[in-house]
């Protein structure tokens, strides 16, 4: 296999099907007329990865369908004969969620770019999965509403992508996650079957499948129509920005704002590194003598935030901030922002290259992990800079290396690996918003054994009983459908205990 | 009444499902018992008793976290969290009361694995999400009787597909919960709730999508109609109104009261209900109160798309003869039928057009058996729906045929 990085190890091609290229590209051709198959090397070059670009493959033929009836088809077709399926969004997920295989069909979503419906009486828009995560809100900003979870990636990242990342944002801490803002969607199996998950209603009437689908990251079915929960804008929106002298004093600040019934509509927390970094990029007026700096934005009714942030300014006091700035305009409080939304591209400049991890942890944790990260950054002999939705615990580690430095990029995964490992060993888990992809595949045994895995892959097996849908993602092993139905564990042993992993 | 095998611990139950599947034997799972009336009646040949699964093994209310065991008690753990100054934020129903002597209960609100196997979530639905929003992690036992995990202890978790979300709701069909893991929020230190007369269900839509769709942060906004209304608490003799709450600190609710009257003016003057009458109002919306003792008239819940809710409810209670009310904006029905008879294809015909589903939460046994108690699915979600079982539980032991035939 050509072009993805050592180390990582995909399925096997399928011989068969790479012999059968040119039948497959007329078959697909016949299901997509037009220009909606693309099987020049040249023209399929830019599908060849994702946002996690140290992973690159060319894919058997990109299909690129514009109705739910020829994706049904098209599944249906490689169902038939037995072809990998990889689904593709505005490809900008960081695990390589949408890294190509050589023997896989990419079907990319990126001509399902409408609005259906904007039904703002019954607070919900219905979409095409194409559409951006800002294209939303920007398409409802005139009636006052928006679309709350807001990844940092939200001009460019599709609400497909996001529904099957499950991704956050900045405000998650008080409006949810994708799943909590989902409410329907259509799904192709990989049988062509059309199922409805959800409308315009709450909650399921069944089994809540819906909810397995978000973050299923491609592996369960192809969603073609998202129904999406719409929010009034909050009236004002005010933010706090806090310097402290310890990443302990910073930490301790985000438990007690909580612990007083503060929910605030997101905190943030940089490192010393990362502050510097964004600060000499956007020049937003960062205090540079502090180990740690809060945002703290609250927002509702101006009485509201204004009582709030008196009672966050008491509180930072007391956790003994050396700085403290309220916005005061609307101007000042996106420049707080802006400094924390530019933290990654600054990052950038210090460093020819750098990853990006996307680790949980308990939020007291914090101190100890921090701690424990420059250990390992000096283990390693590469700096990291941290950027920490404190709120939840969401920590986004920024590794820099040099790709052309020998043996660098190998660090700092292993760097990385360490780090994930942390996460889980203090009660956190190996990804809060990236997705596990291909990028954090070989951690999962961290977290799950391989009865947690084994009941997963089940699961899947009830969506996708050939394992064709984005295969190589997510676990660790491939399995046959059919072993699991055979899978007993007796005194603590699997009975493949030797199973091959990639 | 069948066997019952009690488990103490995980080993315990993985055992007695493990020796039920190696038998061809069915288990009902059972915490308290409190909801054994919802669902198709069950006829299982063993009793799987987890009563003494109980404690609360982590509550850190600064990291908004709660794990407990599946039979833990519900009071104990809402006791435990006001104590805390926080709350189950879903404001998850009692059925208790409404089942009554047709659930054979006692007087027990249930346990945590109860609440979270029905998915029935309360009025602040609308602002904070389900039972199913606030699961982060579960340890479960399967249906091949394998102990495993999903999710964590953390809010913000992709690692995996999120099958603590799929078990809320599954009524036990899917795993044998062992402890569940919480999200918990704080709870608010004040409420107040505004109640607004309306001349129709659809002056009712409307002035809910209004107070919905504005920045007044409603967490409570039901459609109580005349004669149903003056059945809850603050407001007898009624006619009828919507009732809209309002929660948070004194500040917010204060700026916010205005901002809803002004909100409500082109549908009338609103009169306030304080806290603790605002309290009682929404509680007995969230039990259903106005259905609660009598007898095993049928209820139905259906869920639909909010702005359709109050004039759906208003027919369906004339056309059948029987009464209904909104939760949730107008999105959840509370339909009272006058008699055992359900009329399901009558409900479910006339909810069709507007989407969503109808559950049949109290009926007699014998109605339960006849009329499908859960939204009938259609042949590619209900054969999706059964491999998706069989993914858990390949045997059919565990609560078989509690939400659908065969599966």
């Amino acid at each position: 296999m050509t072009g993805t990085a050592p180390g990582l190890r995909m399925p096997d091609a399928d011989a068969r099907v790479l012999a059968r290229r040119s039948d497959i590209i007329a078959d697909l051709k016949a299901i997509v007329p037009g220009e909606g198959v693309i099987a020049h090397e040249r023209e399929m070059r830019p599908y060849e990865s994702d946002a996690l670009t140290a992973y690159k493959q060319l894919p058997l033929v990109v299909v690129l369908p514009s109705t739910t009836a020829q994706v049904a088809a098209v599944l249906k077709y490689c169902h038939d004969n037995e072809i990998r399926v990889v689904p593709r969004g505005a490809g900008t997920s960081l695990s390589g969620g949408a890294l190509p295989l050589e023997d896989a069909v990419l079907l990319g979503l990126g001509k399902f770019n409408k609005i259906l419906e904007i039904d703002t009486p019954n607070r919900c828009a219905v979409v095409q999965p194409g559409v951006t995560n800002l294209g939303i809100s920007k398409a409802v900003d005139h009636l006052g509403f928006y679309y709350a979870p807001d990844p940092s990636s939200q001009i460019a990242c599709t609400i497909g992508g996001n529904v099957a990342e499950n991704s956050g944002g900045v405000h998650c801490l008080k409006y949810g996650l994708t799943t909590n803002n989902v409410l329907g969607a259509e799904l192709v199996l990989i049988t062509g079957e059309i199922v409805r998950l959800g409308g315009k209603h709450l909650d399921a009437g069944g089994l809540d499948l819906l909810s397995v689908v978000i973050g299923s990251e491609g592996l369960l079915g192809v969603v073609t129509e998202v129904t999406v929960r719409l929010l009034k804008k909050p009236d004002t929106a005010r933010a706090v920005l806090v310097g402290f002298p310890t990443s302990e004093d910073a930490g301790e600040c985000v438990a007690r704002i909580i612990a007083a019934g503060i929910i605030p509509a997101g905190i943030e927390m940089m490192d010393k590194d990362a502050i510097a970094a964004a600060e000499a990029f956007v020049n937003v007026g960062y205090p540079l003598d502090v180990e740690a700096l809060l945002i703290v934005e609250l927002d509702g009714p101006e009485a509201e935030c204004a009582h709030l942030l008196e009672e966050v300014t008491r509180i930072a006091q007391a956790c003994n901030s050396v700085t403290l700035r309220v916005s005061t305009s609307e101007a000042e409080r996106l420049g707080f922002w802006a400094g924390r939304k530019a933290a990654f591209p600054a990052v950038g400049r210090l460093s020819p290259d750098y990853l990006c991890m996307d680790g949980t942890i308990p939020r007291r944790q914090l101190p100890f992990v921090l701690a424990r990260m420059r250990e390992l950054g000096a283990k390693y002999g590469l700096r990291c800079a941290n950027v920490f939705h404190a709120g939840d615990g969401n920590l986004h580690p920024l590794i820099l290396y040099d790709a052309n430095a020998p043996g660098e990029l190998h660090a700092a995964e292993s760097f990385g690996a360490d780090i994930l490992r942390l996460c889980v060993e203090v009660g956190g888990v190996l990804t809060g918003e990236h997705g596990v992809g291909v990028e954090k595949r070989d951690l999962m045994d961290t977290m799950f054994n391989e009865v947690d895995l084994a009941q997963q892959q089940r699961m899947k097996c009830a969506f996708d009983d050939k394992s064709l849908l984005n295969p190589g993602k997510v676990f660790p092993t491939l399995h046959r459908c059919a072993e699991f139905g055979r899978m007993h564990v007796s005194g603590g042993a699997l009975p493949f205990p030797d199973l091959p992993r990639f | 009444m069948s066997d019952i095998i009690a488990a103490r611990d995980e080993a315990e139950v993985a055992d007695a499902v493990r020796t039920a599947l190696s038998a061809g034997k069915t288990l009902e799972i059972r915490g308290h018992g409190s909801k054994r009336a919802v669902g198709r009646p069950s006829q299982t040949d063993l009793t799987l008793d987890l009563s003494a699964l109980t404690g609360v093994t982590l509550y850190e209310p600064e990291e908004l976290v709660l794990s407990a065991r599946a039979a833990t008690p519900r009071a104990d753990i809402e006791d435990m969290l006001a104590a805390s100054g926080q709350m189950l934020a879903f404001e998850p129903m009692d059925p208790a009361p409404l089942l009554g002597s047709a659930a054979g209960a006692g007087t027990t609100s249930g346990t945590l694995g109860g609440l979270f196997a029905v998915n029935l979530s309360g009025p602040r639905r609308i602002s904070h999400g389900a039972v199913r929003d606030h699961a982060l992690g579960i340890k479960a036992v399967s249906g091949r009787g394998e102990p495993f995990k999903s999710g964590g202890r953390v809010v913000k978790n992709v690692t995996g597909y999120d099958l603590p979300r799929l078990m809320a709701g599954a009524f036990g069909t899917l795993c044998v919960a062992t402890e569940i893991t919480l999200k918990v929020l704080p709870r608010p230190p004040m409420e107040e709730t505004l109640v607004a007369k309306v001349a129709s269900p659809e002056a009712a839509a409307a002035a809910l999508s209004a107070a919905m769709g504005s920045s007044c942060e409603v967490s409570g906004a039901a459609f109580l109609p005349e004669g149903v209304a003056g059945r809850l608490p603050g407001l007898s003799g009624s006619p009828a109104v919507v009732a809209l709450r309002l929660e948070g600190v004194a500040p917010s609710v204060s700026a916010r009261r205005t901002m809803l009257r002004a909100v409500l003016a082109p549908f009338g003057a609103a009169d306030v209900l304080e806290t603790d009458a605002s309290r009682a109002l929404w509680l007995g919306v969230r039990d259903v109160a106005p259905f609660c003792g009598l007898g095993e008239r049928a209820v139905w819940r259906i869920s639909t798309e909010p702005m359709a809710g109050p004039a759906l409810a208003a027919r369906l209670a004339a056309d059948l003869g029987g009464e209904a009310f909104c939760d949730w904006a107008g999105g959840l029905i509370w339909l009272c039928l006058p008699g055992e008879s359900a009329h399901g294809d009558a409900v479910r015909a006339a909810l069709a057009p507007h989407g969503g589903h109808a559950t049949l939460i109290r009926a007699t046994a014998a109605e339960r058996a006849r009329t499908p108690v859960f939204q009938p699915l259609d042949t590619a979600l209900a054969a999706l729906t059964k491999r998706v079982k069989e993914s858990f539980d390949p045997g059919l032991v565990l609560n078989p045929g509690r939400m659908h035939a065969g599966m």
